[in-house]
């Protein structure tokens, strides 16, 4: 019985100490999340108004995305929309052809990564520079991100050391963290200077005001869009917030909740066009309005992208962000992957043991947990529920609904207590590879309680 | 107040003298205690692999094997959540009202908030580690979830701290998962076998010589890490604790 997340989580567990640093590291971020979410009193409160208002943008998402538009135009903005990725891809294609644009460098994204933005543009021969120093890394190793705050977290410093000695010329063997840092600074700041357009993700549009707000620690994202006049971001469309209000009860929220800062870094308000230039915005679907109709996961649209859930998750933290196959990890990323493809991505949902931390986490109170045994439900209809499981949970229903087959049954099973070793572990027995195996009582309390042996014992 | 004791699939054939101590224990308090016959398994386990309705069946009867009494009380706080939260959406798929998950107790639920004893009998001259199992911390409400931002509290430490010369103490990882999540054992061997072992190594870092916790599902999962991997501790359910010496 396995999946492909099963499979490349055992794989993972394989080299032992990398998994256990992995493991350890991210509950280090999960405890300083605790720790400075317990200096805010209203903590909880501040939960349940971040649900409240998601909820409220959800069901207002039509009128909150026009009045956004408006307001970004008369702002000066430009509002394109994209119904799914290919549109997305070609919109900001077409910007940077209009404006002849061969360097381009662009900030963190996750929409990006959903949309394959970077090899479609590479392809067209623009050169693309990532400018978080994350993502920089990858991009110098050509991997995807393994966790959607902490990009690199799977990567070691010597790992990071051989890359920029190829890639950028620094000492052979130096994996110092502050000389490999300035290297990709000195870098970077070339790029900065040189490209002619920017481009940044959105962690926020503010419907009342028209603003695009970016969250980051590094400020290269802000580094980016300072030199060039073309200017362009996208949001995927569950990013509107009402107001500048309710954009408070975020910000407290999201920096919290991913790293355990009280705020990011930087948390820019982009509002109107450079002098002489253009500010593009691009509004995307890409699905996120199917969930609008679907009661069981529309809370998905809550989700601030803050990564608390992959921190705790005592799954993720064992197997690495790329045991999944979709590009968000963890417990969000099981019930994204599903929400978009469910026959694609069902190897993910055996990536919870439902112990529910990931609900309790939250800062938008999304019920992750148990979102993911509906969708394991849903899994038989789509065709990509696990045979074994099926034909177990099929036995198991025929015992248990026949009462003296069960009590047969458990009056046999002592016999596997004394069954030869070599009988019951075996590569059939997946509990059995790393665990010993129950033993069956004598007899069961169906039987001591007919003999009348429970209740003989005790005194009236 | 009439009681209806509920006993799980696993207890019933692995763990049936944590049966026997939740009857002990409840009839000790004064209470009328009674075994509705020829008890099976909620459904959880299908439910849990995605065949919720595989459990339609064994619900039902659930529900008509413990109509007649106040209270259904069981040791077993994932299995009391399972009928809790998902019995009654189940049975109504069925057009059938689900009675039970009203009046289910977690056994150390059900002493704590219903029967609230000021003193037991027993007595446990050991260092215990608490096993804040997953479904008792966040469906029931056993302790407080480590995720909130709440004050701490904890319905099997103030239990246990009925008991005489016990010392009690909970590990670093307060409440993480064990890594048993039903058939998740064998789907995600690696992944779950690889969290009972660092479980079972909090539990041991705390100095105790026994993990007790309000489920036997937990409690086996890592008593078969212990078992392989000959770890110097031991499991015992709370509620054998809460009856020693009954």
């Amino acid at each position: 019985m396995s999946t492909k997340h099963s499979k490349a989580a055992e794989k993972f567990l394989k080299n032992k100490a990398q998994a256990q640093w992995h493991n350890e590291t991210l509950w280090m971020v999960r405890e300083k999340r605790d720790k400075i979410s317990k200096e805010v009193p209203e903590w909880e409160q501040l939960r349940h108004k971040s649900q409240d208002i998601k909820r409220y943008t959800n069901s207002h998402l039509a009128e909150l995305l026009v009045q956004f538009e408006e307001n970004a135009t008369k702002n000066g903005a430009i509002v394109h929309w994209a119904k799914d990725d290919e549109e997305y891809r070609e919109i900001v294609y077409k910007i940077l052809k209009n404006h002849k644009v061969e360097r381009f460098i662009k900030s963190k994204s996750m929409l990006s990564e959903e949309c394959g933005l970077n090899p479609f543009l590479i392809e067209k021969g623009i050169d693309v520079v990532e400018s978080d120093l994350g993502e920089r890394i990858l991009q110098f190793m050509d991997l995807p991100p393994s966790h959607i705050v902490l990009p690199a977290i799977h990567i070691k410093r010597e790992q990071v050391g051989e890359v920029f000695e190829e890639k950028l010329g620094t000492e052979k063997g130096n994996s110092d963290p502050t000389y490999l840092t300035h290297a990709a600074r000195k870098s970077l700041r070339d790029n900065f200077l040189h490209a002619q357009a920017a481009m940044t993700g959105c962690n926020f549009a503010v419907a009342s005001t028209g603003d695009v707000v970016v969250c980051t620690n590094e400020g290269n994202a802000d580094m980016g869009t300072s030199c060039p006049t073309l200017n362009i971001a996208a949001l995927g469309l569950e990013k509107i917030v009402p107001n500048l209000e309710s954009l408070g009860v975020f910000t407290r929220l999201l920096a919290r909740s991913a790293t355990g800062q009280p705020i990011t870094t930087y948390t820019s308000h982009y509002r109107n066009p450079r002098q002489g230039g253009e500010y593009h915005i691009i509004i995307v679907d890409n699905g996120r309005s199917e969930l609008l109709a679907d009661a069981d996961h529309v809370d998905l649209l809550n989700c601030l992208r803050c990564g608390a859930c992959m921190n705790t998750c005592p799954v993720y933290r064992r197997s690495g962000g790329y045991s999944y196959t979709y590009f968000i990890p963890g417990p969000i990323g099981v019930n994204l992957s599903m929400a978009k493809d469910p026959r694609k991505y069902s190897d993910n949902v055996s990536a919870c043991s439902l112990c529910l931390s990931c609900s309790q986490v939250c800062p938008s109170r999304i019920d992750l947990g148990e979102q993911i045994y509906k969708w394991r439900q849903k899994l038989d209809s789509v065709g990509k529920a696990s045979k074994e499981k099926k034909v177990i949970s099929g036995g198991l229903k025929f015992v248990i609904e026949r009462p003296k087959l069960f009590n047969f049954a458990l009056k046999c099973a002592p016999i596997v207590n004394v069954t030869p070793r070599f009988m019951k572990y075996n590569g059939l027995n997946d509990w059995g590879k790393g665990r010993e195996l129950p033993e069956f009582a004598k007899e069961s309390f169906n039987t001591m309680w007919k003999k009348n042996k429970i209740q003989g014992e005790v005194k009236r | 107040m009439k009681i209806g004791l509920f006993i799980p699939c696993y207890v019933n054939a692995i763990y049936p003298n944590v049966g026997v101590a939740s009857y002990k224990l409840l009839t000790s308090l004064g209470l009328d205690v009674d075994y509705p016959l020829d008890q099976t398994c909620c459904g959880q386990p299908m439910a849990n692999a995605g065949f919720e309705g595989e459990a339609l069946k064994v619900a039902e009867r659930f529900d008509q094997q413990f109509a007649k009494y106040d209270y259904v009380v069981g040791p077993s706080a994932s299995c009391v959540s399972f009928v809790k939260e998902n019995h009654p959406h189940i049975l109504e798929k069925e057009g059938h009202e689900c009675h039970s998950a009203k009046k289910i107790y977690d056994i150390c639920d059900f002493i704590h908030d219903v029967v609230k004893p000021k003193s037991l009998p027993a007595k446990f001259p050991h260092k215990v580690s608490i096993h804040n199992s997953c479904h008792g911390v966040r469906e029931l409400g056993l302790s407080t979830a480590s995720e909130l931002n709440m004050p701490y509290k904890n319905k099997l430490r103030d239990l246990l701290e009925l008991v005489g010369d016990i010392e009690i103490v909970e590990p670093k990882h307060i409440d993480e998962c064990c890594g048993f999540g039903g058939m998740f054992a064998i789907e995600e061997e690696a992944v779950s076998t690889q969290m009972g072992i660092d479980k079972v190594k909090d539990h041991m870092s705390t100095g105790a010589t026994y993990i007790t916790g309000p489920d036997s599902s937990c409690l086996m999962h890592m008593q078969g890490v212990i078992k392989r991997d000959k770890f110097p501790i031991q499991i015992i359910h709370i509620v054998e604790i809460l009856a020693s010496g009954l």
